[in-house]
């Protein structure tokens, strides 16, 4: 067997720290089977996820230009992911000109040491926080609570999610796996204020949250937030919302902490009227979102007095040193490509293991915590996908998923190749298929005898065979019983043909 | 600790040693054929029809939206108001706008902080620029915008729109804040605070104003221009 070389550099930078929410505890087809027995789940997301498409559809329709917007959107983020390091130096120089302050953290690790310490130095027990994946990544929450800092969340559904002691599902909508009177239930018994009989209408429930957050708000004077967009011109941060929760946690409290993925940079200000163009349509399907807050620095007598923010590799240079897959990199969280995979519909957020799920997080959580070892869960997500490509014709960045897991595929076989790994029932079989290919004399043979299976089940097809892999396919659809080899239907079409040619031309 | 930077830039750097298939980048390369700032759509469009499209936008989503003479906008807003309301409102606004004899109004010079505000019923605000094709609202955090906290805190926003202030999309107003001030503090309104969180079913009136009311200053009539 020859290995395929990959053009990975010697010395691979580190993947993301091993406490990040970057992986589950069992592989995809395990926890799939799981979440695939809840038709709650399912039923959620048939709904939510038909019903954005549908939106989403509508909303890039309305624009002439969307297919040039996501060219641009695409170059854009070539150019940063081409340019990194020069693009966080000028956006460090201009967010500290601005009167910021940056740190930089190698993982997640060292990304919560920096928070919890700056929370402390704010003198906070409590802090408020934006809806951000880099710090779900990271799990930030859970570092601060060691530390005996409680975070509050404040956009809607990280709260439910953060009242159940749950994980998100989805990164525009992470509680899309919970319904109404499960909703109910949960603020009855765990929102603090909210009324025993609290009914279970949308209205009523966000209501309730509401006037709980909002005392939150007016209390609290030390924020974290993620960042949408930060433009490396000029140092200002963009962070798009709906709710309101974002921007009060960027104009009430006096401290603002904010965490960002390097990739997030975008190079200059006018790169925005892009990027959000792009995101809202891409995202909720709306032609702008309720709230888009722009700002540089710290401003006199409006927004915080102390302003930080983290800048995050956590294995994100290990997905720029792959140059056939370091494009994950250049996804804006839109969540377009989750909405589209009929394979996120079904088996939904949590059975990828890791804060990014759907086609985007199987191409990106596995480069950020590698695919080695024995029974890696994340050496499963390449393979979570039909490859159908749905994903990358909604991507606004033009990102192309399923060339990089079909990348991502081989580099797994050649991983576990070099590690001389044992070879199972796959690379029995792929062997076995590649030795029959090759010869085409042996493949007539067999597939022509197959046809006497044919003979020995006269009728119906097979179903649950008890065999490997067969095995798995034939558990939920039938397998039709061979009954003739193309090759030798088409020999036999021919004779026929011919014999009628002849027997037409006699009669001519 | 300071090697943090020093390090990432390195693994970043060894990273991008790898060449990919493509050749690299540059900002000049970017293809910009979508409609920008000179679009046709953007330079040749009327005025009425663009506020035609900002009224339907803002409307779709929410906002109430009312076009008045500049003269009426003083009643229109005291209208607004419900009866006996405090409103706060951005500093440098023209005079002529305020229903000063009708309501209580309170200009923000800086002082007013998040408790204060969450006793007054309404803001009112001046716009930077308004997006016709998004029914969106930018805010400088200016005399005319006001201090971001103004435009959040109160559950009632009603904001005046001049109608030069008006471009047709989304291009036309990054420029436009470029060439002001883009390190300003922007907001981008588009529409009551909202949320589909729950089931995914819209539900409006979250955190920030629940009602949001737009009210837009009529055009000069084409006669008036020309006697000008």
């Amino acid at each position: 067997m020859t290995t395929v070389n990959l053009g990975m550099p010697r010395v691979r930078p580190p993947y993301a720290s091993a406490s990040s929410a970057l992986m589950g505890a069992d592989g995809f087809r395990d926890a799939a089977k799981g979440e695939l027995q809840d038709d709650q789940l399912r039923a959620n997301l048939a709904h939510a996820a038909g019903g954005i498409r549908t939106k989403r559809a509508k909303a890039v329709r309305e624009l002439r230009d969307f297919q040039q917007l996501r060219s641009a959107g695409s170059a854009l983020k070539w150019h940063v992911t081409d340019h990194l390091p020069e693009l966080l130096e000028q956006f460090e120089e201009a967010f500290t000109a601005a009167g910021g302050t940056v740190h930089w953290a190698r993982d997640a690790d060292e990304a919560n040491r920096i928070v919890t310490s700056l929370v402390r130095d704010a003198g906070s027990e409590k802090v408020l926080k934006v809806k951000s994946m880099a710090t779900q990544e990271i799990r930030l929450n859970e570092a601060l609570a060691d530390a005996g800092i409680t975070a509050v969340e404040t956009d809607l559904a990280e709260l439910i999610v953060q009242l159940a002691g749950d994980t998100p599902s989805h990164i525009v909508v992470p509680a899309i796996h919970r319904n109404r009177r499960q909703i109910q239930q949960l603020f009855r018994d765990h929102l603090p204020g909210a009324p025993a009989d609290l009914g279970d209408d949308p209205q009523e429930l966000t209501a309730a949250a509401r006037r709980f957050l909002r005392e939150q708000f007016l209390q609290m004077d030390t924020a974290i937030c993620g960042a949408n967009f930060a433009v490396a011109e000029t140092g200002t941060l963009s962070i798009v919302e709906s709710e309101g929760n974002g921007r009060m946690c960027l104009t009430l409290p006096s401290t603002l902490i904010a965490v960002m993925g390097i990739e997030k940079l975008i190079p200059t200000f006018q790169d925005l009227e892009v990027f959000l163009q792009l995101l809202p349509r891409s995202s909720t399907g709306e032609r702008m979102n309720p709230y888009t807050t722009m700002f540089t620095g710290t401003q006199a007598a409006d927004g915080p007095e102390n302003l930080h923010i983290v800048l995050l590799d956590n294995g994100r240079s290990a997905v720029l040193s792959d140059p056939h897959g370091r494009s994950a990199l250049h996804c804006i969280r839109c969540s377009a490509c989750l909405n589209a995979c009929p394979v996120y519909e079904r088996a939904g957020g949590h059975a990828y293991g890791s804060t990014y799920p759907g086609p985007i997080g199987a191409i990106l959580s596995p480069q950020m915590t590698g695919m080695e070892g024995e029974d890696n869960p994340n050496a499963t997500l390449p393979y979570a996908s039909s490859l159908c490509g749905a994903c990358y014709d909604v991507c606004p960045v033009k990102i192309n998923i399923p060339e990089i897991l079909v990348h991502l595929r081989s580099r797994d076989v050649d991983e576990r190749a070099e590690a001389g790994a044992k070879r199972n029932q796959w690379d029995a079989a792929m062997a076995g298929a590649s030795k029959l290919m090759s010869s085409p004399g042996t493949y007539d043979a067999v597939v022509r005898a197959s046809a006497l299976i044919g003979r020995a089940k006269p009728r119906g097809n097979f179903s649950n065979l008890p065999l490997p892999m067969i095995g798995d396919w034939t558990q939920f659809r039938d397998l039709p019983v061979p009954r003739e080899s193309f090759r030798s239907w088409y020999t036999k079409r021919e004779k026929a043909r011919r014999s009628a040619d002849a027997s037409n031309k006699e009669q001519k | 600790m300071s090697d943090a930077k020093t390090e990432i830039l390195q693994r970043l750097r060894t990273a991008l040693d790898q060449p990919r298939p493509n050749p690299i980048t540059a900002l000049e390369d970017v293809p910009r054929d979508y409609q920008g700032p000179d679009a046709k759509a953007e330079t040749t469009t009327g005025i009425d029809k663009v506020l035609a499209a900002l009224t339907k936008t803002l409307t779709e989503y929410g906002a109430g939206v009312q076009m008045v003479e500049e003269a009426d906008v003083t009643d229109t807003i005291a209208e607004l108001l419900d009866e006996g309301a405090v409103a706060v409102h951005a500093p440098d606004l023209p005079e002529a706008w305020l229903p000063s004899a009708q309501a209580q109004l309170v200009a923000d010079h800086g002082s007013l902080d998040a408790r204060s505000l969450d006793d007054v019923d309404a803001v009112i605000t001046g716009c930077h620029t308004a997006i016709a094709m998004t029914g969106t609202l930018a805010l400088k955090d200016d005399g005319i915008g006001g201090r971001r906290i103004i435009s959040l805190i109160p559950d009632h926003h009603i904001v005046v729109v001049r109608p030069e202030d008006t471009v047709v999309g989304v291009p036309a107003c990054v420029q436009r804040m470029r060439e002001d001030d883009p390190s300003a503090a922007w907001t981008w309104i588009s529409g009551p605070s909202a949320t589909s969180d729950i089931e995914l079913e819209r539900v409006d009136g979250v955190h920030g104003p629940r009602r949001l009311d737009v009210v837009l200053i009529a055009p000069p009539a084409q006669g008036d221009q020309d006697a000008s």
